[in-house]
């Protein structure tokens, strides 16, 4: 009997020494350990055997199964090792191939720069709205004071469709749109088209587009209007920007400012960039002219506000530093790519 | 507006600031100062000297030396120049010296430039003479310079003294931006009193005496204004005995740096005053004024008039002219005429100052094309007062200057002025408006520095404007003012308190968005066309003649008739970009827009036209049709579009291939349309390859779309499937096979899916073969054969009805 074990032990093991393939040898196991394999053909033999001897040879069985499954176990995890290596040698690839892109489209760096814009007021509580393009002149001027003769008007600015009718040269209209339905406070911007009747070229296009922007509420002032627009400029153009204020004159705001950021090429000690001034003038804004709260419906001695417009093209030309305005209309895919 | 420091100076002779200092200040109190240029930057070392003799260089025929004595010692100078004598007073360079050009006149360069002594053909020369050219001016500022050749001084030019400072160039000329409000700052006058006010120093404005001769000018002219809505005001002063001479050196140098060519006294007095008190004025020479008399009216239409640069003009009855007792003379405001011209001969002259109608005068220069500068002062609606007191300091000028002997009186036609504006505020408005606390005591020193006087009221103030200040017309203004004299960069920086606001996007901008977010995951990038555009574009589109579309709405003043007409179809800006991208050997490239097309509800336009949102998108290279139609539905679906969509190929779109159109109907409307353009279409853009396109019309889609979401389980029991294959005859769509699916698919149907769609070999002439998998689930139970057999039936039953035979 412990013969026939060890012989058994040692067929086993020659052949699992000799067995290389995964497939091989889970035969071989089922040949000693299955249920009809030899080792379970000994066990079925222990009848024979005395039975004051029968704990010792069934230990010995044991062990010998034992022993049989450790090497049927680590030769299995040898062969498996050895297979997954190869497969894996098998499968190297060349990582610097080119990538396979999901070819996504892109935005225009104007609508960038407007959803930009839009965000940082919207945070700040301000609701967008939209007005028309062909606009009145009632809205595009008169509401606006700029009274009927006024230099503004002249056709070589403005593009006219007949007597009432004109393509707005501004956003400001809409300003008048939103007043009059006369819901207080307001607290808006305006995104838009305008016109002006300007040659393309470099620097101008006939079509471009705003930001308008409309405080109106109690007690609004024009330091109001200094820490909103320092807020907006610092989120558009970081944290360090700083501002400053000059006087202007816009009909429809008094006191009228432009507004300049420190140049975010140089931060403000003078470079080509900002010509040697170290700021770059941003955009236009005032408190609302009381004619225009008045023309509104709005009383002057209750209400106060401020308004702003932006030329979104420049923000863009500006934070892109894109040199020529006409690649904004051109719509090169290779332009349109890199934003 | 250009002006010399040295002409501000002399309002405000306190002022002692540099350029730079000077461009900050006032650009940071309103009168905005674009760049400044001194004159003297690259003028070093030059002195006047005088030339003792002259001889003729040994070597070199074009070549003369000169001893020249420079004050402290004598010089020898070898030069070319040949309008040089013995005892002539020149400017002379020395050695290490800078000049600013070179003699031709051409381009100054930016660091001017250096002189060294040297040798000229073997003989020393210890300096250079120097053109006017090469100080860096020209004749037209310096008319008594030579055309060519060394610059000579007058004779009591002083040898050894700075010839930079004689000639008047230790100066900076100052260009602003004035703002249009303020009328009364394009003036030096103007310009000088913010310029005083801006560093606190005593504003000085000429002192204005006429003398007069003990004669009447009433007996000299006579004035009537016909067209007194055109006309406000109008002086008149005559002077006698002329004597014709050039204006003295600081008049020339003043008016140079404004850029005005100074030509003899007379005509730079004019000149000098306009500048000075930004009052136009004109002078007429009274001997050609036929019965001494001023007739100021309308023209008639088609009536010729030779203007004093010779030129002829048309003129029309809306152009006001100044006439004689018999003819036109000049045409108000923008320029004399040839016919009362002074010339040098001129002994007697009619001055005038008027008042015209600002937006008059603009509309007739435009329509005559001739901006002048007086046109350009009276455009911008001047003040009848100041009218006034221009031709009086012009005849003092006359007088101070001895250009001639002014008559006594002025005969002045005047409109009744307009009382001065009176402004009631308080301070504490003016702190509200700023958000400033000032003190009453700050305001006043600011509203004073300004010539501004308040007088204390009951419980605030009240002001009285001066005339020239137009643009002051109630607190708000008056705020300004103190907000420009404090400084804006002192007034706090807070933020608006008060009622909280809700910061939001409309629906419709959501949804649109959605539209730029979709089109970029498919890959499509954002472009950007015009708005207006030509109308031969309906013939590029194929759009027929009389078709609603043409109807659009034209741009009475476009700039062109390629931006003519506002557009009412979208495709042109994709299809001309595309055509860009591909002249430009650009592959694969999709491109998308989101704007406006202009509907007119009438021709002429009365009402404001439907400006409608149009999505269009655009392709060439990789992907056909139905990557199209795949990104339409990937957009409906993002905005909870989720009911069928239905694709009607009888859309009748005449840019769009016949076979390969669609209308892309949604709950029975129509959203918009895709398919392949038109070869013709594309040969017109020079398309050389397919092209597809897709057009949503946004403010029907944004009625349907919703951003609600309701959560449906995930199913629980298995699905089962079943396939179907059948032979097809071929005009029945595949859409038509799916809708008979869906209307007898019970609620067990989930889904189905088109897998092979075949025609050609083993299927008969005018069919094609299709089949599909059809899905079916319940969310409560697993089907059994029988429920799934019922279903299928009435799907079978129904395609039989259409035709369709069921391959086994």
């Amino acid at each position: 009997m412990k013969e026939k074990l060890e012989q058994i032990r040692n067929e086993a093991l020659s052949q699992v020494k000799d067995c290389s393939e995964v497939s091989k040898l889970s035969e071989i196991r089922v040949n000693f350990l299955g249920k009809k394999g030899q080792l379970t053909n000994i066990l079925k033999s222990m009848k024979d055997v005395a039975p004051e001897d029968r704990p010792k040879v069934g230990q010995l069985v044991n062990e010998t199964r034992a022993e049989i499954e450790k090497v049927f176990d680590e030769a299995q995890l040898k062969l498996q090792r050895a297979l997954r290596d190869a497969q894996m040698k098998k499968e190297v690839i060349d990582v610097t191939l080119p990538a396979k892109k999901n070819n996504v489209g892109h935005r225009h760096p104007n609508t960038i720069a407007r959803e930009e814009v839009e965000n940082i007021f919207v945070g700040m509580g301000y609701e967008v709205v939209e007005g028309p393009e062909i606009e009145t002149d009632y809205y595009n001027f008169e509401a606006l004071n700029i009274p009927a003769d006024h230099p503004a008007k002249d056709e070589q600015d403005t593009f006219y469709i007949n007597d009432k009718f004109l393509l707005r040269t501004q956003t400001s209209g809409t300003q008048v749109h939103v007043m009059e339905q006369g819901k207080l406070p307001i607290r808006m911007i305006a995104p838009g088209r305008v016109f002006r009747s300007d040659e393309v070229d470099a620097t101008h296009s006939p079509s471009f587009h705003q930001i308008e922007g409309l405080v109106i509420d109690k007690h609004i002032t024009f330091a109001d209007l200094k820490g909103t627009l320092w807020e907006f400029a610092k989120e558009l153009f970081g944290q360090d920007t700083k501002v400053r204020f000059r006087p202007h004159h816009f009909n429809f705001t008094e006191p009228s400012a432009e507004m300049d950021v420190s140049c975010f090429k140089c931060g403000g000690s003078g470079c080509r960039f900002c010509k040697g001034t170290g700021w770059i003038e941003i955009l236009g804004c005032g408190m609302v002219h009381p004619n225009v709260l008045k023309m509104s419906k709005i009383d002057p001695d209750k209400y106060s506000g401020f308004a702003f417009g932006i030329g979104l093209e420049r923000i863009a030309l500006l934070k892109y530093e894109i040199d020529d305005m006409r690649l904004l209309y051109e719509n090169d895919a290779r332009f349109l790519k890199q934003f | 507006m250009n002006t010399a420091m040295s002409w501000i100076k002399a309002y405000v002779p306190d002022l002692d600031c540099t350029p730079q200092e000077y461009l900050d200040a006032m650009t940071m109190t309103g009168t905005k100062v674009e760049t400044y240029e001194c004159l003297d930057k690259n003028l070093k070392n030059i002195v006047v000297g005088q030339i003792m003799s002259i001889a003729p260089h040994p070597d070199a025929d074009k070549l003369i030396i000169c001893q020249v004595d420079i004050g402290k010692e004598k010089i020898q100078i070898v030069t070319g120049a040949n309008n040089v004598s013995e005892g002539d007073k020149v400017p002379v360079v020395l050695d290490g010296g800078k000049v600013a050009g070179g003699h031709d006149g051409g381009p100054l360069p930016e660091d001017g430039i250096e002189i060294h002594n040297g040798k000229l053909r073997g003989i020393d020369s210890f300096g250079m003479m120097c053109s006017i050219e090469e100080l860096g001016s020209s004749r037209d500022y310096y008319p008594e310079a030579p055309e060519d050749g060394i610059y000579i001084f007058p004779a009591d030019a002083v040898v050894g003294s700075d010839a930079v400072e004689a000639l008047g160039l230790h100066d900076t000329v100052f260009e602003y931006e004035i703002t249009s409000n303020r009328v009364d700052c394009y003036s030096v006058l103007g310009i000088a009193r913010e310029a005083a006010a801006t560093f606190g120093k005593k504003f000085v404005p000429p002192v204005v005496e006429v003398k007069g001769n003990s004669e009447k000018v009433e007996d000299y002219v006579s004035v009537e204004v016909v067209d007194k809505d055109l006309c406000s005001r109008y002086c008149a002063r005559v002077v006698k005995n002329i004597k014709i001479a050039p204006s003295p050196e600081w008049m020339q140098r003043r008016l140079a740096a404004s850029g005005i060519r100074p030509i003899n006294n007379i005509v730079d007095i004019t000149n000098y005053v306009m500048e000075e008190y930004g009052q136009p004025m004109h002078a007429f020479d009274l001997d050609t004024v036929a019965d001494h008399k001023i007739v100021v009216k309308r023209a008639n239409n088609g009536d010729k008039f030779m203007t004093l640069d010779g030129q002829e003009r048309e003129l029309d009855s809306e152009m006001l002219m100044i006439c004689d007792g018999q003819k036109q003379i000049g045409i108000a405001g923008i320029m004399g005429g040839e016919n009362s011209k002074i010339t040098d001969n001129v002994s007697t002259m009619l001055f005038e100052a008027a008042c015209f109608n600002g937006a008059n005068i603009r509309k007739s220069a435009k329509r005559l094309g001739l901006r002048t500068d007086a046109s350009g002062k009276f455009e911008k609606g001047l003040d009848p007062r100041n009218a006034l007191d221009a031709i009086n300091r012009a005849c003092s000028l006359i007088e101070q200057l001895g250009c001639g002997e002014v008559v006594s009186g002025v005969v002045d036609v005047c409109e009744p002025l307009k009382d001065l504006k009176v402004i009631d505020f308080t301070t504490s408005r003016i702190n509200e408006l700023l958000g400033t606390d000032l003190s009453d005591d700050v305001m006043l020193k600011i509203f004073d520095s300004l010539e501004l006087k308040a007088e204390k009221t009951g419980d605030g103030y009240k002001m009285t404007v001066p005339s020239y200040r137009q643009d002051l017309e109630g607190v708000a203004d008056l705020a300004e003012e103190v907000a420009r004299f404090y400084g804006y960069d002192k007034i706090p920086s807070t933020l608006p308190s008060g009622e909280a606001t809700t910061g939001k996007i409309s629906f419709k901008q959501r949804i649109e968005n959605k539209a730029r977010d979709v089109a970029q995951f498919c890959g499509f990038s954002q472009g950007m066309c015009y708005s207006f555009e030509s109308p031969k574009v309906y013939d590029k589109l194929l759009i027929p003649e009389g078709d609603p579309l043409r109807n659009a709405i034209t741009i009475s003043n476009p700039l062109g008739e390629d931006f003519s007409i506002m557009r009412t179809v979208s495709l042109n800006g994709i299809l001309t970009s595309l055509a860009t991208n591909y002249n430009r050997r650009n592959k694969d490239v999709r491109l998308y827009e989101l704007a406006n097309v202009y509907l007119p509800k009438s021709l002429p336009l009365t009402e404001s036209p439907d400006e409608r949102m149009q999505f269009t998108l655009g392709f060439y290279g990789d992907g056909d049709f139905f990557t199209m139609k795949g990104v339409v539905e990937e957009f409906f679906d993002s905005i909870g579009m989720n009911k069928n969509i239905t694709y009607d190929p009888n859309a009748g779109r005449p840019y769009l291939h016949p076979g390969r159109q669609a209308n892309i109907i949604y709950d029975g409307v129509v959203c918009g349309c895709l398919g392949e353009v038109h070869p013709e279409v594309c040969d017109n853009y020079d398309i050389g390859t397919k092209a597809y396109v897709a057009v949503l019309d946004m403010p029907n889609i944004v009625g349907f779309a919703s951003f609600d979401r309701k959560y449906t389980g995930v199913a629980k029991f298995p699905s089962v499937s079943r396939d179907i294959s059948m032979v097809v005859p071929k005009e029945i769509l595949v859409g038509d096979i799916e809708a008979m699916i869906r209307q007898r698919g019970g609620k067990m149907l989930e889904s189905y899916n088109l897998f092979d769609i075949y025609e050609g070999e083993q299927i008969k002439e005018g069919f094609k073969s299709v089949a599909y998998s059809i899905v079916f689930r319940s969310p409560d139970r697993t089907l059994t054969d029988d429920d799934v057999n019922g279903a299928m039936k009435k799907i079978l039953n129904g395609l039989d009805g259409m035709g369709i035979e069921l391959r086994q």
